[in-house]
């Protein structure tokens, strides 16, 4: 009778480790099963990436539609190469779709926006977006407003 | 071979040294087969290291051990695990498993080395509680024992694989004097029945007299003296007849060596 | 004099660097003749079973609530730090990666030194002192692979689920204090989690992070209980050694496999 007790408390015990390991899995970190195969590879050239990671995600209209994969340099025209993994579901994206790299709340994480282009053709596994725009780097933006206050100021 | 069946444990000149201290040097012990010997001597002697020398649980420094024709210091762990089974000792505080009842602690030895039904276990275990004179006590746990109950728990539990050679550790110390006669006639009785070697480690000079065969007095890193209890007691070494007679000073002072005491007190400090 | 003295005191360093290598080495070859020596201790599943409960059942009130409290901490000093940047949704984010690569392995580890390691140290040493183990020796049982080799299993068994229950129970509380109390809206908390989250990276790196913390505290605790002197002074003294090393070697070795994890991002 003690050891009917003593089983049923391990067992209820390695059960609540495998279920905490299902919770952080899915819940947590947001592993979807399978997701590997449901998703086709984009590239898109960045001058400056700036504060983008991997894993950032992507979005279109502020759904997120994937997630960037890997950042490298281009060696020839030494542009930042993003790789990211669109979900299969999103399979009709113009090839002039505009990626650019946004910023969630003033400091927050970095993420890439897709905005939809008018083309006919659509992205598909392996193509490049050509048209980017690279990441705000708060620094230029400031120097940029204070070099406009300091011209206004020798105008008057 | 006439000599390995007539002795059941031979030490060949065993030293054993813990740390600088020499405990043992060059020791010669025959024990006899089916005769209850007794190992004496003045307490911190090294009596309980000598059954640990026995049962393997220590390694000689030097010499060799043979129990039942096996020269134990060159055996393999396993092999000296499975030499053991046919030993049984009975340590001075009982060593009854604390999380087992009674009637697991005796059935613990045949569970782990037979594949016995649960009804055979039962009754051997029975059998050896009764030989004990406590079968009635199948349920306690070992907390709610006498000191004496548990030695006799552990007795049992010593005979329940029915060993050749049974070791008991000081085992009247801190008994009262009715328990101290039941584990007397336990050990002769035990000894006689079953036919064992039994080799009884204890500094209590009166009840081991009563019982053993043949006595060993230990001390100094030596085997001072050996022989039936009555050879001893007549013995010419004045180390075993301060020892058998119980005289309080003699070749063992009784002053701990220190400084002139005369020096020590008048002297400067 | 002085040149004596100086010389003694080399002697006394070579002296004590010998006995740390000693102990090191029995503490291996102990270690290997637990987990890998040959020789049975009859029914090995009933035994591990009795330990994993007195071993991880026993540690799950304290991880537990410990959990709790230490998610809903991180969630408060996290919330009033982001609110300064005005990124207060980022609290999911840094409670979950918080708990998951670091607060939970560690910290289980620690709690688990206390309660569990000092509770198998001072078994082991109480069965050394009272005969136990001699005895079982003497019965022709191995009290490495019949005592000891349950309750290492039973260690690393245990640790990992504990440290991933603590962080699950963590996040819950963190996610209770900063949605329901400081109205962090719920949808963001989760979603900023799962964005930043990976699951190889952190959480399996967290659980490996444990395994390892498993394997020395759980070895640390039952060798001082199996080396300890046999008496009640010897295991007490033991007893303290396992909480002391048990809780330096998890903050040392975390270090290293962060910079070995983490390390190069």
């Amino acid at each position: 009778m003690q050891n009917r007790t003593l089983e049923i408390g391990v067992g209820l015990f390695l059960l609540a480790g495998l279920l905490a390991l299902l919770l952080l899995a899915l819940r947590v970190s947001g592993l979807t099963v399978g997701s590997v195969d449901n998703t086709y590879k984009v590239y898109a050239h960045f001058t400056n990436i700036a504060g983008l990671t991997v894993r950032a995600k992507v979005t279109t209209a502020g759904v997120t539609i994937g997630k960037v994969t890997a950042i490298d340099l281009d060696r020839d025209s030494y542009t930042g190469r993003v790789t990211m993994a669109l979900d299969k579901d999103v399979d009709n994206l113009p090839l002039d779709s505009t990626a650019s790299i946004l910023t969630a709340g003033l400091l927050g994480e970095k993420y890439i926006g897709i905005s939809v282009g008018g083309d006919e053709e659509l992205l598909a596994d392996g193509s490049t977006i050509h048209d980017t725009q690279s990441s705000l780097v708060l620094e230029d933006l400031i120097g940029k407003f204070l070099l406009n206050s300091v011209n206004k100021d020798q105008a008057n | 071979m006439s000599a390995e069946n007539k002795y059941a444990v031979e030490l060949k000149g065993v030293s054993f040294q813990r740390g600088d201290r020499a405990i043992f040097n060059n020791v010669d012990i025959r024990i006899p087969r089916g005769k209850v010997t007794a190992i004496m001597g003045p307490s911190g002697c090294g009596k309980t290291t000598l059954l640990r020398l026995i049962g393997a649980q220590l390694k000689p420094s030097r010499g060799e051990v043979w129990v039942n024709g096996l020269n134990l210091p060159k055996l393999s762990r396993a092999e000296l695990f499975d030499m053991r089974k046919q030993m049984g000792v009975l340590f001075q505080s009982g060593a009854l498993f604390t999380d087992l009842d009674v009637f697991e602690n005796v059935a613990f030895p045949l569970r782990v080395h037979t594949q016995l039904p649960d009804e055979m276990i039962r009754d051997i275990v029975l059998m050896k509680l009764q030989a004990v004179g406590l079968r009635g006590a199948l349920d306690l746990m070992p907390d709610e024992l006498s000191g004496g109950m548990k030695r006799r728990v552990a007795l049992a539990r010593a005979i329940a694989l029915d060993p050749q050679i049974l070791m008991y550790d000081e085992p009247f110390v801190g008994q009262d004097p009715i328990a101290m006669g039941v584990l007397v006639r336990l050990i002769r009785l035990l000894n006689d029945a079953l036919g064992i070697t039994s080799i009884v480690v204890s500094h209590d000079l009166a009840e081991t007299a009563s019982i053993a065969d043949y006595l060993y007095v230990v001390g100094d890193t030596q085997v001072l003296g050996q022989g039936t209890p009555e050879e001893l007691m007549n013995s010419e070494n004045p180390r075993v007849r301060q020892f058998m007679q119980g005289t309080p000073d003699g070749p063992v002072p009784f002053h701990f060596p220190a400084a002139n005491y005369r020096d020590d007190l008048l002297g400067e400090r | 004099m002085r040149k004596t003295s100086t010389l003694e005191r080399v002697r006394l360093f070579g002296r004590a660097g010998l006995d740390v290598l000693a102990t090191l080495g029995r503490s291996t070859v102990f270690l290997l003749r637990a987990l890998f020596g040959r020789g049975s201790s009859g029914n090995s599943l009933q035994l591990l079973i009795k330990q994993l409960y007195s071993v991880g059942v026993m540690s799950l009130a304290i991880i537990v609530v410990s959990g709790v409290f230490i998610g809903m901490v991180l969630s408060l000093q996290g919330f009033s730090i982001l609110a300064k940047y005005g990124s207060e949704q980022a609290v999911g984010q840094m409670v979950a990666l918080t708990l998951l690569r670091e607060l939970g392995p560690v910290v289980t580890a620690l709690l688990f030194a206390g309660r569990a390691g000092s509770a198998l140290t001072a078994e082991i040493g109480n069965m050394k002192s009272t005969e136990q183990l001699s005895s079982l020796a003497m019965i022709g049982v191995d009290p490495l692979k019949y005592i000891v080799a349950p309750r290492l299993w039973a260690g690393f068994i245990s640790m990992p689920l504990l440290a991933m229950i603590f962080s699950v129970v963590g996040i819950w509380g963190g996610a209770m204090v900063a949605v329901d109390w400081l109205g962090v809206y719920e949808g963001s908390f989760w979603a900023n989690m799962q964005s930043s989250v990976a699951f190889r990276e952190d959480v399996l790196n967290g659980v490996i992070k444990s395994l390892v913390f498993a394997f020395v505290v759980t070895w640390i605790a039952v060798f001082q209980g199996y080396d300890c002197e046999p008496t009640s002074e010897g295991i007490s003294r033991a007893t303290t050694r396992t909480v002391v090393y048990a809780s330096l070697a998890v903050l040392g070795l975390d270090f290293i496999l962060t910079a070995l994890m983490f390390g190069d991002f």
